[in-house]
């Protein structure tokens, strides 16, 4: 299992906690279980979001791996000028 | 509308051209001469892309008409270049990049050589008041004031 | 090449050679946006929304469309979501919406409606006899006034999921985040201070105006040439806007005239295509400054409130933020980096930090430099500045008592990788400017700022003549140089001359998909992309060599230019060089080539530490900036030169933002200065020179250790020169700009 911190917006559409946990090997197969497992997350998932693997922001490859020891949260999609 | 028949010289070029009263001397130079190095970034005279000079005298051609060119001796960034010789200010402003997006570089050029022509050894202090009516937005104007510096330095050693 | 074993030792980065493109634009031969014509062409102009807010009860274009010069004329009728046909949605629907208005204008300049006509002046003409009906409606254009009851509302339902119940329409967005217990953090602390911090709306001032020329016709294949910061964007948006299959409009970018975030979406190529179809022929459609600046996107304004608790020795016990960005009459205001980036220089226990997107009726804001940073930094580093001062510390001290550094849990979660705030700090303690004396009046101001960077989708493309010279096909338009740091990466691999590799900005139709010059993405994704694309063609040489050599492809590696045996087992053989193998390739199995597509991910975050002194007058209240220091985390420098641009262009910006340049807006919520004259960025003259240092703490997710620079360098000034501005007048700066009046007025008040 990954277990994935929320930002704390995030929390009340994932009953309050600030991490959950979701089986995934790669950073599309962890959002596709979000929001699975936590329907209330397809909204922000679906607006878009980053993906921080070990303290390295995944903007839009899905197929970056996950491993059950990774640190992983959810970020707020990044946008640059 | 009945356009005005003008005769002028740029960049030692004899040219004739027909133009609307209202066309400025930058529209003429772009869209009826072809010489599209001089830019338009404001349209009011704030912003220098468009200086050339006429009769010696540094202007925004945004400001004169294009009517105005009759009998005038016009100079423009297409002439500063002589043959495949650049100018000591062209080759100053690559060897210090001055330039990052270069929208602004044809007007700091013309601008930076009626300068150099009036002034050759400006002091810093001269050398930023005078190009004061050239925006650049890129670069903070630091390697650009250091080119032109460059520049005037090694015209007096050539002089 | 794993990222482990990241090169260190470099022939061709870290040189300085003259940029590819220079001797085109001093020679003024270089074609951007407007200095492109086509045979048949019109020229086309915009109509505009004089009011702030204003339902469109008609639009009556007969009297327009009678003159003879008049080919075309469109309204949003002409675009893709007339009814029957597929709808838009989501951030498309907003950019046809702002390109063309709906039932209501939005705001001052909203475009309306727009024709096709002979000449430029015929089209402005024409303008003028277009009459349009408008019922105007209540407007608003400030940020804490748009979230009041009773405010008008821009648009009902914009709100998305985040936006929690209770809130005023006009707020769409919601962002919160951070981690500990700030109220037992705030009680921790010796001094804790809370202040209010206000930064109005400003322009990316570009000094280029939006030009395109679109070609578009009833078979649905367009071409269309324009000045972006990325040209597949624009392919797909204008597709999606006209309807059109998005492989058969071809994008051609033109050199750019400055971007800055400011020329990564669409405003005039989907009218300029609309027109070109009607009236069947090339349309060319240039924008004066004033519709830049009523009608591009300037920044989000921000009204921050900000809280900090230190102890006496300097420690951070808490911070916490709320950032109000108003970012125009659609969602995308950055509140949610605003908020991010507040605190990130920061090792925090306990932290929060909330931000708004907000709607007015002003122009759909667009990125600038490392969106909603700058704002952050402003009023964060102020409160520490403050703080320091109150306790009586030193500001660059304190900043590395509670400086982020590799593990630090950062403000907005996870734990940073190798980063290089620190660094940039000993650097600025170390440097003399930080410890030449003042002369009176001058004050001396410091601050952090940080940016995510950012990778996205690339694609490279790299080709070998039979003369061993080389093309370079990147899809990131050039903003500041980028040409030739990609020509010294592939020099690097191919260990060919920099001035044998010439590199092309491709067109959408030659390569593949690239995303916008943006996020400070370019030297590190297409330099990435680069040396993966020059590899791909090593590994193809060395095939060659082994073929030629008839020893196994593993037996050969590249050195220096040359295919060589590997070992001493692989066999003897001279040295190939690479126009060795390129001269006969026809024979050998073909042109040789190398491609990378990728989304790269490892951008690496940056940080940079500024010092400036300012020098206030106390008659005129005018403020002087006498000495600037820059000093940045480049992870590795790949032409030095034009890092210091970036640098100095940053800091430049920062200083126009800080000091002059504002948006004003008057009770009719008009634009009131949409000319340069008015809105004064820097000129030659307002600024001194400006120094750089350049550190370099290598970025682990980059074959060379690049990280972006482009936008970190915005972040710290706001704050830098607010802290040199309050320190020289003795008075805390809460506002910006800090225009004479400003300072004056805060000179008699106290702030």
């Amino acid at each position: 299992m990954v277990e994935v911190h929320l930002w704390s917006a995030l929390r009340r559409f994932a009953d309050g906690r600030e991490t959950v946990e979701v089986e995934a090997s790669t950073v599309g197969q962890m959002l596709d279980a979000l929001k699975r497992d936590y329907p209330g997350l397809a909204a922000p998932i679906d607006a878009g979001v980053s993906v921080s693997v070990d303290g390295r922001i995944i903007a839009s490859d899905l197929t970056e791996p996950v491993a059950p020891e990774s640190e992983v949260y959810l970020m707020q999609r990044l946008r640059g000028g | 509308m009945s356009k005005i028949h003008v005769t002028t010289t740029v960049n030692g070029d004899e040219m004739e051209f027909l133009c609307d009263p209202r066309e400025t001397l930058l529209d003429v130079l772009r869209d009826r001469l072809n010489l599209t190095g001089a830019k338009e970034g404001c349209g009011t005279g704030d912003c220098g892309a468009c200086s050339v000079t006429m009769n010696g005298r540094l202007v925004c051609s945004c400001l004169v008409l294009g009517a105005e060119a009759e009998g005038a001796e016009i100079a423009t960034v297409e002439g500063i270049a002589q043959g495949d010789r650049l100018h000591p200010l062209q080759r100053k402003f690559i060897e210090h990049a001055a330039l990052q997006c270069g929208i602004c570089t044809p007007g700091i050029l013309v601008a930076a050589k009626a300068l150099l022509e009036k002034h050759p050894d400006p002091t810093e202090e001269q050398v930023r008041f005078w190009l004061a009516g050239n925006l650049c937005r890129c670069t903070g104007y630091d390697k650009i004031i250091r080119a032109v510096m460059d520049a005037a330095a090694e015209m007096r050693e050539a002089a | 090449m794993a990222l482990d074993d990241r090169k260190s030792q470099f022939l061709y980065v870290g040189t300085t050679p003259d940029r590819p493109d220079g001797l085109d634009k001093v020679t003024g031969r270089a074609k951007f946006g407007a200095d492109a014509y086509a045979p048949g062409m019109l020229h086309g102009a915009i109509l505009r929304s004089p009011h702030a807010h204003a339902r469109i009860k008609r639009i009556d274009t007969s009297r327009a469309e009678a003159l003879k010069d008049v080919k075309a004329i469109v309204t949003r009728a002409d675009f893709a979501d007339v009814p029957f046909a597929p709808g838009l949605e989501g951030e498309f629907w907003n950019v046809l919406e702002n390109v063309m208005a709906g039932d209501t204008a939005l705001y001052d300049g909203h475009a309306i409606a727009a024709v096709a006509a002979t000449s430029a002046l015929a089209a402005r003409d024409a303008l003028k006899l277009i009459d349009v009906r408008y019922e105007e409606l209540p407007h608003v254009t400030d940020v804490d006034e748009a979230m009041k009851e009773g405010a008008p509302v821009i648009r009902e339902g914009a709100a998305d999921y985040s936006v929690p119940e209770g809130m005023h329409p006009n707020v769409v967005r919601y962002h919160e985040s951070g981690h500990g217990d700030v109220e037992a953090g705030f009680a921790e602390a010796d001094l804790v201070i809370e202040d209010h911090f206000v930064t109005e709306a400003t322009h990316q001032g570009y000094i280029e105006p939006h030009a395109c020329l679109a070609t578009l016709g009833g078979d649905g294949k367009g071409e269309l040439w324009c000045c972006t910061q990325g040209h597949w964007i624009v392919q797909k948006t204008c597709a999606a806007l006209l309807g059109i299959e998005t492989s058969q409009l071809r994008v051609t970018a033109s050199e750019i005239g400055g971007g800055f975030g400011g020329k990564t979406t669409v405003f005039i190529e989907p009218v300029a295509l609309a027109l070109s179809r009607k009236a069947n022929r090339p349309v060319k459609i240039v924008m004066s400054r004033n519709e830049v600046f009523r009608a591009t996107g300037p920044t989000a304004s921000a009204s921050m409130d900000v809280k900090i608790g230190m102890k006496k020795d300097g420690t951070i016990t808490a911070a916490e933020g709320v950032f109000r960005l108003q970012g125009g009459a659609f969602p995308g205001a950055p509140g949610d980096m605003t908020a991010m980036c507040a605190f990130a220089p920061y090792n925090l226990t306990n932290v929060r930090q909330v931000g708004y997107d907000v709607m007015t009726n002003r122009p759909k804001q667009a990125a600038y430099r490392a969106p909603g940073s700058p704002m952050a930094a402003f009023a964060t580093e102020s409160v520490i500045d403050e703080l320091c001062k109150q306790l009586g510390l030193d500001p660059i001290e304190v900043r590395l008592k509670n400086a982020s550094h590799e593990g630090t849990k950062a403000s907005y979660g996870p734990r940073f990788e190798r980063i290089g705030l620190v660094e940039t700090l000993e650097a600025a303690k170390a440097h003399p400017h930080y410890s030449a004396p003042l002369k009176p009046g001058q004050g001396r101001g410091i601050s952090c700022g940080f940016w995510f960077n950012h990778g996205g989708e690339t694609s490279v493309s790299l080709s070998l003549s039979e003369d061993g010279t080389v093309q370079l096909a990147v899809g990131t338009p050039d903003i500041g140089g980028s040409r030739a740091s990609m020509a010294l990466m592939a020099a690097e691999v191919l260990g060919v001359p920099y001035e044998n590799i010439r590199v092309t900005i491709a067109d959408t139709a030659t390569l593949g998909y690239n995303d916008v010059s943006h996020g400070s993405r370019v030297t590190y994704a297409s330099g990435l992309a680069t040396i993966k694309a020059a590899e791909d063609a090593v590994q193809r040489l060395c095939a060659r060599a082994a073929a030629k050599w008839g020893i196994p492809e593993d037996a050969v590696k590249w050195e220096n230019g040359c295919a060589v045996p590997s070992g001493p087992n692989a066999g003897e053989f001279d040295p190939l060089p690479l126009a060795e193998i390129t001269a006969t390739m026809g024979q050998t199995g073909g042109p040789i080539s190398g491609h990378y597509e990728a989304t790269p991910e490892g951008a690496g975050v940056s940080f940079a530490t500024h010092i400036v002194d300012a020098e206030v007058d106390r008659e005129t209240g005018k403020t002087k900036v006498v000495r600037y220091t820059v000093v940045q985390d480049a992870g590795k420098a790949i032409h030095p030169t034009y890092v210091e641009g970036q640098f100095q262009g940053g800091a430049a910006q920062g200083i126009g933002w800080a000091l002059n340049e504002e948006y004003i807006y008057n009770d009719s919520g008009r634009l009131e200065n949409p000319l340069f004259l008015d809105y004064r960025i820097p000129v030659a003259s307002d600024l001194p020179m400006i120094d750089t240092v350049i550190v370099e703490v290598p970025n682990p997710g980059h074959p060379y250790g690049v990280r972006g620079v482009g936008e970190t360098s915005i972040c710290p000034p706001l704050a830098a020169i607010a802290n040199a501005v309050s320190a020289a007048a003795e008075v805390r700066m809460r506002r910006l700009p800090m225009s004479p009046p400003r300072v004056l007025s805060a000179l008699k008040s106290d702030g």
